[in-house]
């Protein structure tokens, strides 16, 4: 969290395009949200948060574009749905933070890189069998994260216990290629919009990667 | 593709990858259940990944696309509902039919000047989307199709005497307006399958917080305290087992139980050794299906010190009773010998 | 036929229409004085005013027209605020509507004929419908202004929520006690006929003249003859029946006398509960009785009162905390709502005003108190503020802190609501002098704590103002339930003929300058049956009712409308259509000496609603001021195209 040293210029400081944005993609009505706070109240991850979930919609109700895209707390959101069931004011705030976290992806922020090497691995394990093959993404995971050892104990128990499958189980006809083809062509969507939409935009200093 | 089904019983299944692997026991015993009690399961053909957690993370028409291609496979095969065991995949596979019912097939104007969502779905599926099916959980079908009543007079072997906390965990039933089962808050579809299969559920107050989810892997400290404090209150609740519905749960407790166990050791907290069995493979037991095909033995923490500690306290129980009975014999004849609930009873075999 | 158009802006020239001007503000002083000026200079025949809804300023200007010697009816309003102005941007088209309407009004008054209002007897009665402290006072009121009331309560004692209240704010003055001699003095007055265990059944008639059906429910207990000696509820062996007074904390037995201060203060049998009833083999409470009074064939009755004035003041009814999951939804005993708290804190309740946890009987060291729970919140369909809850839950704090010197007592809220006289100053002595913690943040969840630290509730909120999660382990959850309307209250709106809003609450005919009226002449509203009050504005509210009911009832006789249904006897075939779909009866048919019939309209009871009119086959009835043909010359001014008007 950075310490403004002098007042923040509400009218200079906010972004209405980043407002508009987010409030067409996740299609909820933000200026619902009047900070009573029950989100974070409930949230799981609220201790690991930099911003509770009701600062993340302040950022957002104030148009605080850098501030709401670079924050930790929309990578460590599980989706837990206990914000959106809780909502007083009916706001799909998992919805909200899915979104923020697809903006900032795109923007290039990963302030919790482990999480989006974790997300990246998955889904590169769907594109390229068709299903997750859980021991080649764990192994996967543990090269690209720096974290070999983390899981290793977790081996023994697995191979003990018959759950350490160490060929991927693939679909049988046609769904590997299918998937394959949805992801080539979400790349090709992904590039388009990324070139058609901020063709200069470059996330803040040191906001970018960056390890932990 | 498959006739109309003979048995009005009859479901897709979608087993999701987790079940082809680190939960394998999970669809194991989801199958063997479905079987006992007349469910018919007909795997959605070449099915694929629903796109789980890290698909729409990344993009919301992306997971819908992964999620869609499922019920579509599900839908040419002439099924409209899709059954899964595992959470994860109902909401992915529920969100999709979701929002591909809000935005109709029909070359319409997007909504609230948004994308449109059955538009963006099929550009990525490339062929049209499906136009009905949707997914409920396994464990929806078992209490609202086939019931559970019906499931108590299926019992064979109560687990009598049994504790047990039903861990629902966070997507079962979240958000409401989506997922349109049970209670949001104090779901009991579990407690109520359970007591039908005899064992004494407690008021769990964690059954729908988070154990950390997928975060084992990327933020292992996070997953480590959340999970420590679901096993705690477990512990304090004074149950055998933590029941649940979710295998990303199930890992987080049991295959992971050293990582945490580890952390709690490292806050002065306690060694927990509970089991973490699914609720089907209770539900398994309790239908006296053979135990090698509820996958018993995957489980890393064995459910078998619990089943025989629970039918010693039973037993003791019993001869309690019997003696106060014998004290009392002039005047009563007998128990109420009911099969099922936390009630007087034979143990579990 | 000469007419004056009097426009805010933009005149043009229409049959007969001699003068056309605009003015500012046509409802001024100085815009009347015009409108009058002008009729007697250029003896006009009749006034057309383009401006605003004739809801609010119709009156005025027809009494303008009348000062000026023309009959009232010889005016027409054309509403070119709400219907142009308010509603579209665009000039051109707003401009051509506007013309339209001008147009059609004239063309209306083209065709009116002058009316004359006659005058009928009122009954010098109200009724008062609901009797807490809002009935209580308007009653009173009425009363003492010399006018009979029949008030009638649906439950066996007067006094509503008030009368369970243990103190009020911000004077932290009994409630029952200040309640008390207002509550005696409604059952001595001998002007007031106190009908507890009532519900009015049917309200039929007019203001004036309204006749009410009152149901008069089975006590099984002779009134006339019981003391409220208690006798019965000392033997009476159902002793599990949820006393309701005291919100459930407590039970009693299946005939009652409800409280103490009960009045009347009489006993009456639930018959859902009462065992003579479910199982046929009870009779202790008619063998105990001293005075003979329990009478089990005793069967509901039906009373019927003419009255010229009715008062709404049925009250509120209270959120049900078992919709919020998240803070148990009654599974746990010891989180409780803010009314069972009140029961716990009053000194003639049921605990004798020592707080005790449900669910052990021990004294609470920490209290919780949630605000707005069931308020503010639109996933529970309550986006309302319940108005008083800020300062019930301030002042409950106080009293756990003056009750239990060594409690903690925490006030989750999202704004202090606390505008009434002396209010932010009684929260701030909560803060301050009582050490009350305020949290501003929103409770997620309550759960119950387990184990070793068992027997506790842990409440995890949020303090958005430090931006993080908070944790209270309680002993006592107080949830501060907002505010309903009381149950069944659009049933009975609908038997008062009176609109009522999508939450239940009863609507008054302006929110600013009608705040007691509702839209049927002479039914008057009072207390939170209309939105959530406190007691002192339910309290001004009803003497604002009373006042109007006063006024309206000083007069011996009062004019009736004349914009009535007229029936053509030549034309009428006596096939008695109108008749049965008049809602307000006020078609008979008479019979004629040849013995065929003819419909006929009772003046004074008729409301001119004008569904006579569109059910008769052969057009033999019409609506005066809405006559088939003013009716079809505003159309035909309406379809007609301006050029064709120009042209002819």
């Amino acid at each position: 969290m950075q310490t403004p040293v002098r007042p923040l210029n509400l009218a200079q400081a906010r972004d209405p395009d980043f407002q508009a944005a987010v409030a067409r993609d996740s299609g909820q009505h933000l200026a619902s949200c009047y900070q009573c706070g029950n989100c974070t109240a409930g949230c799981s991850y609220t201790p690991d948060y930099d911003f509770p979930v009701h600062q993340v919609m302040r950022l957002v109700q104030l148009g605080l574009k850098e501030s709401a895209l670079s924050c930790r707390s929309i990578w460590l959101c599980a989706t837990c749905q206990a914000c959106t069931t809780r909502c007083p004011n009916n706001i799909d705030v998992a919805r909200v933070m899915d979104v923020l976290r697809h903006m900032a992806r795109q923007a290039g922020y990963a302030p919790e890189p482990g999480v989006k090497t974790f997300t990246d691995s998955f889904l590169a394990s769907v594109a390229k069998h068709g299903r997750v093959f859980e021991v080649g993404l764990a192994a996967v995971f543990a090269i690209k994260s720096g974290k070999p050892l983390q899981d290793a104990g977790l081996g023994l128990p697995m191979l003990t216990h018959g759950k350490l499958s160490l060929t991927p189980h693939e679909p049988e006809g046609n769904g590997k290629a299918e998937v394959a083809a949805i992801f080539a062509r979400f790349d090709r969507v992904a590039a388009q919009k990324a070139r058609a939409h901020s063709p200069g935009e470059t996330p803040g200093n040191g906001k970018k990667g960056g390890g932990e | 593709m498959s006739a109309a089904p003979s048995n009005p019983l009859t479901l897709a299944y979608y087993p999701g990858c987790s079940q082809t692997g680190t939960a394998a026991e999970y669809d194991r015993s989801s199958r063997a259940c479905c079987a006992a009690l007349g469910v018919e399961l007909v795997d959605v053909p070449d099915w694929t990944c629903c796109g789980s957690t890290p698909a729409h993370t990344v993009d919301h028409f992306l997971a819908g696309a992964l999620a869609a291609r499922n019920l579509l496979q599900a839908e040419l095969a002439g099924h409209d509902r899709v059954t899964t065991p595992c959470p994860s995949c109902l909401a992915a596979l529920r969100t999709a039919s979701h929002h591909l019912a809000e935005a109709p097939a029909e070359n319409g104007a997007p909504q609230d000047s948004g994308p449109n969502y059955r538009a963006e779905v099929e550009r990525l599926l490339d062929r049209p989307a499906p136009l009905r099916a949707t997914a409920v959980s396994v464990l929806q079908v078992l209490t609202e199709d086939v019931g559970v009543e019906a499931i108590a007079s299926a019992v064979t072997r109560p687990l009598t005497g049994l504790r047990v906390a039903p861990y629902y965990g966070c997507i079962m039933n979240r958000p409401p307006g989506l997922m349109q089962f049970d209670d949001p808050e104090n779901p009991t579809a579990m407690d109520r399958v359970l007591e039908a299969c005899g064992a004494t559920v407690v008021d769990y107050p964690f059954k729908t917080e988070c154990c950390g989810a997928a975060f084992g892997m990327p933020r292992l400290d996070i997953m480590q305290r959340l999970s420590a404090r679901l096993l705690d209150m477990a512990a304090s609740c004074g149950v055998d087992a933590i029941v649940v519905a979710c295998p990303l749960c199930q890992m987080n407790l049991d295959l992971r139980r050293g990582q945490v166990n580890a952390f709690s050791h490292s806050q002065g907290g306690t060694h927990h050794a509970m089991p973490v069995p699914y609720f089907t493979q209770l539900l398994g037991l309790a239908l006296g299906l053979p135990e090698s095909g509820l996958g018993l033995d995957k489980l890393v923490l064995p459910l078998g010190p619990a089943l025989t500690a629970a039918r010693a306290r039973e037993d003791e129980r019993i001869a309690r009773t019997q003696a106060e009975l014998a004290a009392k014999a002039a005047r009563k004849n007998g128990t109420s010998a009911n099969g099922n609930g936390s009630k007087e009873n034979t143990p579990c075999a | 036929m000469r007419i004056g158009v009097m426009v805010c802006h933009a005149a043009r020239e229409f049959p007969d229409v001699v003068f056309a001007t605009d003015h500012m503000y046509a409802c001024s002083d100085p815009g009347q004085g015009t409108i009058e000026q002008t009729i007697r200079s250029l003896k006009l025949d009749g006034v057309v005013v383009a401006s605003c809804s004739p809801r609010m300023h119709e009156v005025t200007f027809r009494r303008a027209v009348e000062r000026a010697g023309l009959n009232r009816y010889m005016f027409e309003m054309a509403n070119i605020r709400e219907h142009v102005a308010w509603i579209s941007l665009d000039r051109k088209r707003n401009t051509e509507k506007a013309t339209d309407l001008v147009r059609m009004a004239v063309e209306k008054l083209r065709h009116n004929r002058p009316l004359t209002a006659k005058s009928f007897e009122v009954q010098k009665r109200v009724l008062i419908i609901g009797a807490g402290v809002a009935g209580i006072q308007a009653a009173l009121d009425c009363a003492e202004g010399g006018l009979d009331v029949i008030l009638v309560e649906r439950r066996q004692s007067i006094g509503g929520v008030m009368s369970k209240l243990d103190k009020t704010f911000p004077t932290v003055d009994c409630s029952v006690c200040v309640l008390g001699p207002k509550m005696v003095d409604v059952g001595q007055h001998p002007r007031i006929t106190l009908l507890a265990l009532s519900e009015v059944e049917e309200l039929s008639g007019y203001v004036g003249n309204f006749e009410v059906k009152i149901r008069k429910k089975s006590a099984f207990v002779d009134w006339t003859k019981c003391t409220g000696c208690g006798a019965c509820l000392e033997k009476c062996p159902s002793k599990k029946v949820r006393d309701s007074h005291n919100e459930g904390i407590t039970t009693t037995t299946a005939i009652t006398i409800p409280f103490p201060q009960a009045i009347p203060k009489r006993a009456a049998i639930d018959p859902a509960v009462c065992l003579h009833f479910t199982k046929g083999k009870c009779g202790v409470c008619k063998k105990v009785c001293p005075a003979d009074a329990i009478d089990y064939d005793m069967q509901d009755e039906i009373v019927t009162e003419k009255v010229g004035a009715v008062i709404a003041a049925t009250g509120l009814d209270l959120f049900d905390h078992r919709k919020c999951g998240e803070y148990g939804g009654g599974r746990y005993p010891d989180v409780i709502t803010s009314l069972q708290y009140e029961r716990m804190l009053s000194a003639s309740g049921p605990t004798a005003g020592h707080i005790k946890r449900p669910s052990d009987g021990t004294e609470p060291k920490t209290v919780v108190f949630i605000s707005c729970v069931g308020s503010r919140d639109r996933s529970v369909d309550r986006p309302y503020c319940s108005n008083f809850c800020c300062m019930y839950t301030a002042k409950q704090a106080i009293l756990t802190r003056d009750h239990i010197p060594d409690s903690r007592a925490y006030v989750f809220y999202m704004d202090i609501r606390a505008t009434g006289k002396g209010y932010e100053e009684f929260v701030r002595r909560a803060q301050e002098e009582y050490e009350v913690q305020y949290i501003r943040g929103r409770v997620a969840q309550i759960y119950p704590t387990t184990g070793e630290d068992g027997n506790q509730l842990m409440v995890r909120g949020a303090d958005t103002l430090l931006g993080t999660q908070v944790e209270i382990k309680a002993d006592l959850v107080v949830l501060a339930v907002g505010a309903e309307s009381a149950h069944g209250a659009p049933a009975l709106a609908e038997k008062l003929r009176i609109s009522y809003d999508a939450y239940g609450f009863f609507l008054e005919s302006h929110p600013k300058l009608r705040p007691v009226e509702t839209n049927t002449v002479g039914v008057f509203l009072a207390g939170a049956c209309q939105a959530p009050k406190d007691i002192p504005a339910s309290v001004a509210q009803a003497s604002a009712a009373a006042g109007k009911v006063l006024a309206l009832l000083s007069k011996d006789k009062l004019e009736s409308d004349p914009q009535i249904a007229q029936v053509q006897t030549m034309r009428c075939i006596g096939c008695g259509k109108c008749e049965r779909t008049c809602p307000f009866g006020a078609i008979r048919m008479r019979e004629l000496r040849d013995g065929s019939k003819r419909a006929e309209v009772v003046e004074t009871v008729c409301q001119g609603c004008g569904i006579c009119s569109v059910t008769c086959p052969v057009r033999a009835i019409q609506l005066a001021h809405f006559t088939d043909s003013q009716l079809l010359a505003e159309v035909n001014a309406l379809c007609r195209t301006w050029d064709e008007t120009t042209e002819s």
